[in-house]
């Protein structure tokens, strides 16, 4: 049974003072299964709190509902992993593999997250506050990323479609093998990988960079900003390599 | 897989709870490597004490009795050596006031079949095969006090799921390394470490990563300097945590295939492989949280 903590009913108050009823689910003493029962239950429009998440794993995964859910706390490796609908804020660090293979709607970390976030997501938003580690947005598909501070080696490899903006610095290699994401870098690149270069930010990027920006909730300038992509020299094979087999 | 869990307690006041702290973490890294586990505690009452040197062998049955043993090992030891011997759990201690070398002499003559997993002045070092929790409920570390305690659960693939094959990897003085990953070249480096002299007890690739530390703490390096040159010679995937009588490492690969996160108050410092086994210590929501960057050796002294 999830245990229903929910405040008093908001039933009786007028339209205009209405405040989401918030569940919330306690996971010192409910398990991450009936968690993520309760949240595929859930109907359009509800808040759903949860407590005490102690770094569990695959915590508010699967959402596909127009559902809020607040972790308080960190959370495990992949959460809010293939997320449809709705929104995820955890007020803390996530683990390796948050939101993957995120279709649509909006993830935010107010602190760090490990490796690999975002991973192959084909939409919707991820905001990170803070660092997040290697390989973010690897085979990113369509997502787009914010990230507050820096990003670890190996980020957007093979990233296929989706906008990646840095606020910070990013680690070697890259955007290596990138076939048509674009990569935004405030800071500085320890290296780019594989076919991918610095590419002139023209006005439609700026415009395209300020409204991430501004969806994120950042206040950087996108004049400060470098654009990265893909050089397109790997897209087909070049007969100079043919005597390398 | 594999987990680790490591802490160093710089609050002295701490050091009656570092068995019950580090339980509470062993018990979230069980999943990551269920099939075997070992220990290491530092500065435990009972199990060691200053100016004397224990060793610490695989398995509570020696063949013979630890009066036997004790008998044993005295004779082959000065008349003031007080050699002791007890079981703990499934491991054997075995302690004298003399030097660790002497003492391992000893123990080997007496012993011929038994295997060191342990020695030094501050160590004792427990492993064995089956369940973690049930194998550290074995050895009573929930009660046990101390400065520094290190944990592995093992999910082997490298060598057999033997007790020997498990981590902690002592081989020199206090030193205690546990790894997460796998050595690719480490036939390689054992080779070459065996034409230096090196003796090796099994298969296992941790225990090359360990020998060659001692190797290179023997030739002079500091812990950290001899992790970098580990970096340069060991290929693979690892995440390691090295402990001395005072001090602790971590490292992870540069291309950090394998998970670390550490947490650091003015109380301690803890390591896991997981935040979910940082999540019960005290303070944890004050603490700096913070992964090792790939390549880069962190050390910390008490």
């Amino acid at each position: 049974m999830v245990t229903l903590t929910a405040p008093e009913s908001t039933a009786n108050t007028a339209p205009e003072a209405r405040v989401p009823e918030s569940t919330t689910v306690d996971l010192a003493v409910t398990s991450v299964r009936e968690l993520n029962q309760a949240i595929h239950n859930a109907a359009d429009g509800q808040a759903w709190t949860v407590t005490n998440p102690g770094g569990k794993h695959s915590l508010a995964v699967g959402i596909d509902a127009d559902i809020a859910v607040t972790i308080e706390g960190h959370a495990g490796y992949y959460a809010a992993g293939m997320h449809q609908k709705g929104g995820v804020t955890i007020t803390g660090n996530a683990g390796v593999g948050l939101a993957e293979n995120i279709m649509s709607g909006r993830i935010h970390v107010t602190g760090d997250a490990s490796q690999s976030a975002a991973a192959t997501g084909h939409g919707g938003l991820v905001v990170i506050d803070g660092n997040a580690g290697a390989r973010c947005g690897i085979s990113m598909k369509g997502v787009d990323i914010v990230v507050g501070g820096n990003i670890g080696h190996m980020s957007a490899f093979m990233a296929q479609a989706g906008r990646l903006v840095v606020c910070g610095d990013a680690g070697d290699a890259l955007g290596d093998s990138i076939y048509e994401a674009r990569i935004y870098v405030k800071g500085t690149v320890a290296s780019l990988g594989a076919d991918c270069v610095e590419k002139p930010l023209r006005e439609e990027h700026l415009a395209e960079l300020a409204e991430l920006l501004a969806a994120a909730g950042r206040t950087d300038n996108p004049a400060d900003f470098k654009r990265y992509g893909s050089a397109r020299n790997l897209y087909h094979f070049h007969v100079d390599n043919s005597t390398a087999y | 897989m594999c987990g680790i869990a490591a802490l160093q307690l710089r609050n002295p006041s701490l050091h009656p709870r570092m068995g019950s702290l580090l339980s509470s973490m062993l018990c979230q890294i069980v999943d990551r490597g269920p099939d075997s586990a070992g220990l290491a505690v530092y500065n435990t009452p009972g199990l060691v004490s200053e100016g004397t040197s224990t060793l610490s062998l695989l398995g509570r049955d020696q063949g013979i009795t630890t009066a036997a043993i004790t008998a044993g090992v005295a004779a082959l030891l000065p008349s003031d050596a007080q050699a002791a011997v007890q079981v703990v759990g499934d491991t054997t201690l075995v302690s004298a006031a003399v030097g660790t070398d002497l003492l391992v002499k000893a123990v080997s003559e007496t012993l011929r079949g038994s295997t060191i997993i342990g020695r030094g002045e501050h160590v004792a070092v427990m492993k064995s095969v089956g369940h973690p929790m049930e194998i550290a409920a074995d050895h009573g570390l929930e009660a046990m006090a101390g400065s520094q305690g290190l944990s592995h659960t093992r999910m082997a693939t490298e060598s057999a799921v033997t007790a020997g094959g498990s981590h902690p990897f002592s081989v020199a003085d206090d030193l205690c390394l546990v790894h997460n990953g796998s050595f690719s070249n480490h036939a390689t480096v054992r080779r070459d470490l065996r034409r230096e002299g090196v003796v090796f007890d099994s298969d296992n690739d941790t225990e090359v990563g360990a020998r060659y530390v001692a190797s290179r703490l023997k030739q002079g390096d500091t812990l950290e300097e001899a992790l970098v040159n580990l970096g340069k010679v060991l290929d693979g995937f690892y995440t390691l945590v090295v402990t001395t009588a005072d001090s602790m490492a971590v490292v992870r690969d540069p291309i950090a295939c394998k998970p670390a996160i550490i947490a650091e108050t003015d109380d301690y410092v803890a390591m896991a492989s997981e935040y979910r086994a940082l999540a019960g210590l005290p303070g944890i929501d004050n603490a700096r949280i913070f992964e090792p960057e790939p390549g880069k050796v962190y050390t910390w002294s008490l």
